[in-house]
């Protein structure tokens, strides 16, 4: 039988039908809503692909379960973040920086990276730093020196 | 926050049509949907043919100009570079321009996107129909301005005359040309002098859309009625499919058909939730199968399998009498090359349609005219029943898994009459693509003082069904429906044969009839290898020899070669390389410095490339760290700059990662690396630094970019490693294991 849950995705509310409470997060955001940003990339939470971030912090969507997410939680995706014509000052950064060659793996980069920076406000991190947050997402084109040198553009 | 919360979903549901999914992929796409909204499915409006102008390229009513390319865009920005290259020879502005890519109703076949031919090939047919389109438009112009030839100019789609002007759009606009193209005789291009787009680094076209989640992969197509389907392939290779308990996913809500054909077996339900569920749910028990070879014998294997064909590639003088002489220096060194696996970050995907007899796939497939003949053979259909659309996905490194996905997609379709998308698991994509062969290579050589006098190699690698660049599709395999029963590794020869002047040479290729796991081309297939083992192997003689090793080359180049020299001198210059033999002496301590260069014109005809590794050897855990990597690159005529860089740079990091961590492991029965902790990659930390001069000569022909920089990788950093220590690493990859045990029995 469909469950609903109501989730606060991009600040806006929704209801999600689902007939198993233990689907991750990252199908419902990408099939019952639509959007592109969470990626699928291995289900294991070993890539960082799905990243999104729920109430600020980044979290693998592809291993967390609907029934984890609490009324309240907000949860913001790549899209959320900004627009092409209204871009995030990472995701400017990044168009700067030319940093994606398929750009795949690039949403769970920029929202790995945005959790960062939002938690340490007000300091430049290093390039070794960046690169230690940042280790446990996967790039297969070989785009790191870019991406790191975008993040350290902000 | 965006004001749109879901904006692509309800474009897509507003609409109504899967046409439209098209339409948001953002600028460069959205001409693709619409010409795609004006065709009938098997009534092509427009010529698809090689010879004719107008399957290249329509001018439209507005001025906008469409290119249809059987290239596509597997992610290295080349759809970007195709769109400065019509823009340029046009006089056009790259917003007018916009690419289709991959249909094989409408684009023609320029074949497979792979061999680093995009541009060189693929982009250069598109360059001949733009100057022929605009040479016609020029006289055309002429006529309707009364002017002379020599009088026009244009801009952006206006052609001027000293006293009027007339459109692009006014002249052609919604017409053909009706023009033939022999690409065997270009017409004249553009002068490069009066270049605007071609040489500068236009941004990506997509890249916007992609950092804003806005870019609709082939991961995010939906059509309408679509259902999801998941494989469940056999836990042996060569098991055969004995029963299927459909009561054991009973529980799973929302499925619509398990679908067993043969050994083929897959799950069809209506969210992918419940596919994903039921696929891991579903009891079926199959045969035992272990042919596979003990992986720890891997190269004793392949060193006896049997040999159906030599290819001699390199045949100068007498090596024999030249390794008989007396007063001469033998050297000889076994190389081995471990198999590897695309590991593109998401997992191939497909979606097929079977209606009323007809198929239609969409896929990131990286050739979709050669997909559209196996699927219709598959399925026994007329091959124009066929249509394969190409959608891009996640990175493409040559024949992953994409094809395999459409497969599979076209046989679930077919069962429930529903359009079906299948989403391969991680698993599915490690466990499942075809991999790069395992290669091994013997080299001798004879020396003379420090000249070579003899030069023998002999190559190891799996036979290519002749003129068959077809991978058997895994489904058709499984399920036993009509399959090409070929082995195409592609063009893995190349490279075997070395740049340099010597007096006696011998190249052999082995071509074995079989090898472990069903083989395909990754990035550089073969030259990788091959430029491996010979540009070690240069080393190896370079350093018996005494001499610097930038020197010992530059010596056996030709010398009418300036490119090749030029490469080289360049590499030495930004790297600061100083002129001694290898290794470094002196060195003490727990950690270790080298460099080592390498050199390689690719397929012994276009691009040049030298690069210099630097590293740090570790002695005591046998870590390899990558510090540096100095790369000259000449690849004639550069289209963009910057994604040249970017391409640069991605080869130099993958490559550093193949030839450190990278290897499939397997049992008698299957492969057993299926996921990122099996198969590691190269993370972050783990990256060097990049430091990249590209010679451009406006003048002369663009060459292939896509792989040349990766052939050299594996083997400077091999001459790095053996700089710092004075050891050999001669067996890909280099793993502390290796190394570790490569210092022990040097000590």
């Amino acid at each position: 039988m469909a469950l609903s849950k109501t989730l606060t995705v991009n600040g806006q509310e929704v209801e999600i039908s689902t007939e198993d409470s233990e689907m991750p997060l990252l199908y419902a955001l990408r099939d019952n809503l639509g959007l592109h940003g969470p990626r699928f990339g291995c289900g294991l939470g070993q890539c960082g692909a799905c990243t999104v971030h729920i109430d600020g912090k980044a979290v693998r969507s592809c291993v967390t379960p609907l029934s984890a997410l609490k009324p309240g939680n907000r949860v913001l995706t790549l899209e959320g973040l900004g627009s092409p014509q209204n871009p995030h000052p990472l995701q400017k950064a990044f168009i700067d920086e030319q940093a994606a060659q398929c750009g795949y793996c690039i949403n769970g980069m920029i929202m790995e990276a945005a959790a960062f920076l939002d938690a340490n406000k007000g300091r430049k991190p290093s390039s070794a730093e960046i690169k230690q947050v940042l280790a446990n997402n996967l790039c297969r084109c070989g785009t790191h020196a870019r991406i790191v040198r975008a993040i350290q553009r902000v | 926050m965006t004001d749109t919360l879901i904006p692509s979903r309800r474009e897509v549901l507003k609409a109504g049509s899967l046409i439209v999914a098209f339409t948001l992929t953002g600028g460069g796409a959205t001409a693709s949907a619409q010409q795609q909204d004006t065709i009938v499915p098997g009534a092509p409006a427009k010529p698809v043919t090689l010879s004719e102008v107008d399957s290249f390229l329509t001018i439209d009513a507005n001025g906008s100009v469409t290119v249809y390319s059987g290239k596509v865009d597997l992610g290295t920005g080349v759809l970007t570079a195709l769109t400065q290259i019509v823009a340029e020879e046009l006089d056009v502005s790259i917003s007018s321009v916009h690419i289709v890519q991959g249909d094989t109703l409408t684009t023609p076949d320029q074949g497979p996107t792979f061999g680093s031919v995009s541009i060189q090939i693929g982009g250069m047919q598109i360059r001949n129909a733009a100057a022929l389109a605009r040479a016609a438009l020029l006289e055309a112009a002429a006529n309707a301005l009364n002017a002379r030839p020599e009088e026009l100019r244009i801009e952006n789609g206006v052609i001027m005359s000293p006293t009027g002007q007339i459109t692009f759009a006014q002249l052609i606009g919604g017409k053909t040309f009706n023009l033939k193209v022999d690409h065997t005789k270009p017409p004249p291009w553009k002068d490069a002098k009066a270049y605007k787009y071609v040489g500068t680094s236009v941004a990506r076209l997509d890249i916007p859309d992609k950092v804003t989640g806005r870019f609709t992969y082939m991961h995010d197509l939906r059509v309408p009625d679509m259902l999801h389907g998941r494989v469940i392939r056999p836990p042996s290779i060569g098991a055969r499919l004995e029963t299927v308990d459909e009561a054991s996913i009973s529980a799973v809500p929302e499925v619509v058909k398990v679908v067993r054909e043969g050994n083929f077996l897959g799950v069809v339900a209506r969210s992918e939730w419940s596919a994903i569920r039921a696929a891991r749910d579903l009891k079926a028990t199959w045969s035992e199968w272990a042919g596979l070879p003990e992986q720890a014998k891997l190269f004793e294997y392949v060193r006896a399998s049997k040999v159906v064909k030599d290819e001699v590639t390199g045949n100068i003088g007498n090596t024999s009498e030249a390794m008989a002489k007396d007063g001469i220096k033998r050297l000889a060194a076994t190389y081995d090359f471990a198999i590897h696996t695309h590991g593109s970050i998401g997992p191939s995907c497909a979606i097929a349609e079977f209606k009323d007899g007809r198929l239609t796939s969409w896929s990131a497939s990286q050739m979709t005219h050669s997909l559209r003949k196996q699927l219709a053979k598959m399925l026994a259909l007329p091959v124009e029943n066929v249509r394969c659309i190409y959608v891009e996905g996640s990175g493409c490194y040559g024949r992953n898994g994409h094809e395999d996905a459409a497969a599979d997609a076209a046989i679930m379709s077919k069962a429930v009459s529903k359009p079906v998308r299948v989403q391969w698991s991680r698993a599915d994509e490690h466990g499942w693509d075809p991999k790069g062969p395992p290669t091994l290579i013997d080299m001798r050589a004879a020396l003379e003082g420090a000249n070579v006098v003899a030069w023998e190699s002999e190559f190891f690698i799996p036979q290519q069904t002749p003129n068959m660049f077809l991978v058997p599709l895994a489904a058709a395999t499984l399920s036993g429906l009509p399959v090409d029963d070929t082995i195409a590794p592609g063009n893995i020869f190349q490279n075997s044969n070395i740049p340099y002047k010597f007096a006696n040479v011998k190249a052999v290729c082995h071509r074995l009839e079989t090898t472990p796991l069903r083989p395909s081309w990754i990035r550089t297939p073969g030259r990788m290898q091959n430029t491996y083992a010979n540009e070690c192997f240069m080393d190896e003689l370079a350093a018996a020899a005494g001499e610097d090793p930038i020197a010992f080359r530059r010596k056996v180049l030709d010398p009418a070669d300036k490119r090749g020299l030029e490469v080289l001198d360049r590499v030495a210059q930004s790297a600061k390389w100083e002129s001694r033999p290898s290794p470094i002496s002196g060195a003490n301590g727990d950690v270790l410095t080298g460099r080592g260069v390498s050199y390689c014109k690719y397929e012994l005809v276009r691009t040049y490339i030298a690069v210099v590794a630097e590293v740090e050897v570790t002695k005591s855990t046998g870590g390899i760290r990558v510090t540096k990597f100095y790369v000259a690159h000449d690849c004639g005529q550069i289209i963009n700059p910057d994604g040249l860089r970017n391409q640069l740079e991605g080869n130099v990091i993958q490559t550093v990662s193949r030839t450190l961590i990278e290897e499939v492991k397997f049992s008698r029965s299957a492969v057993t690396s299926l996921d990122w902790a099996s198969y590691p990659i190269l993370t972050f930390p783990q990256v060097p630094e990049i430091v990249i001069d590209l010679i451009d000569r406006p003048a002369e022909k663009p060459w292939g970019a896509g792989e040349p920089s990766a052939a050299v990788v594996p083997s400077a950093i091999s001459n790095a490693v053996f700089d710092a220590t004075g050891v050999r690493l001669r067996s890909v990859p280099y793993t502390p294991d290796k190394v570790k045990a490569a210092l022990r029995g040097a000590a």
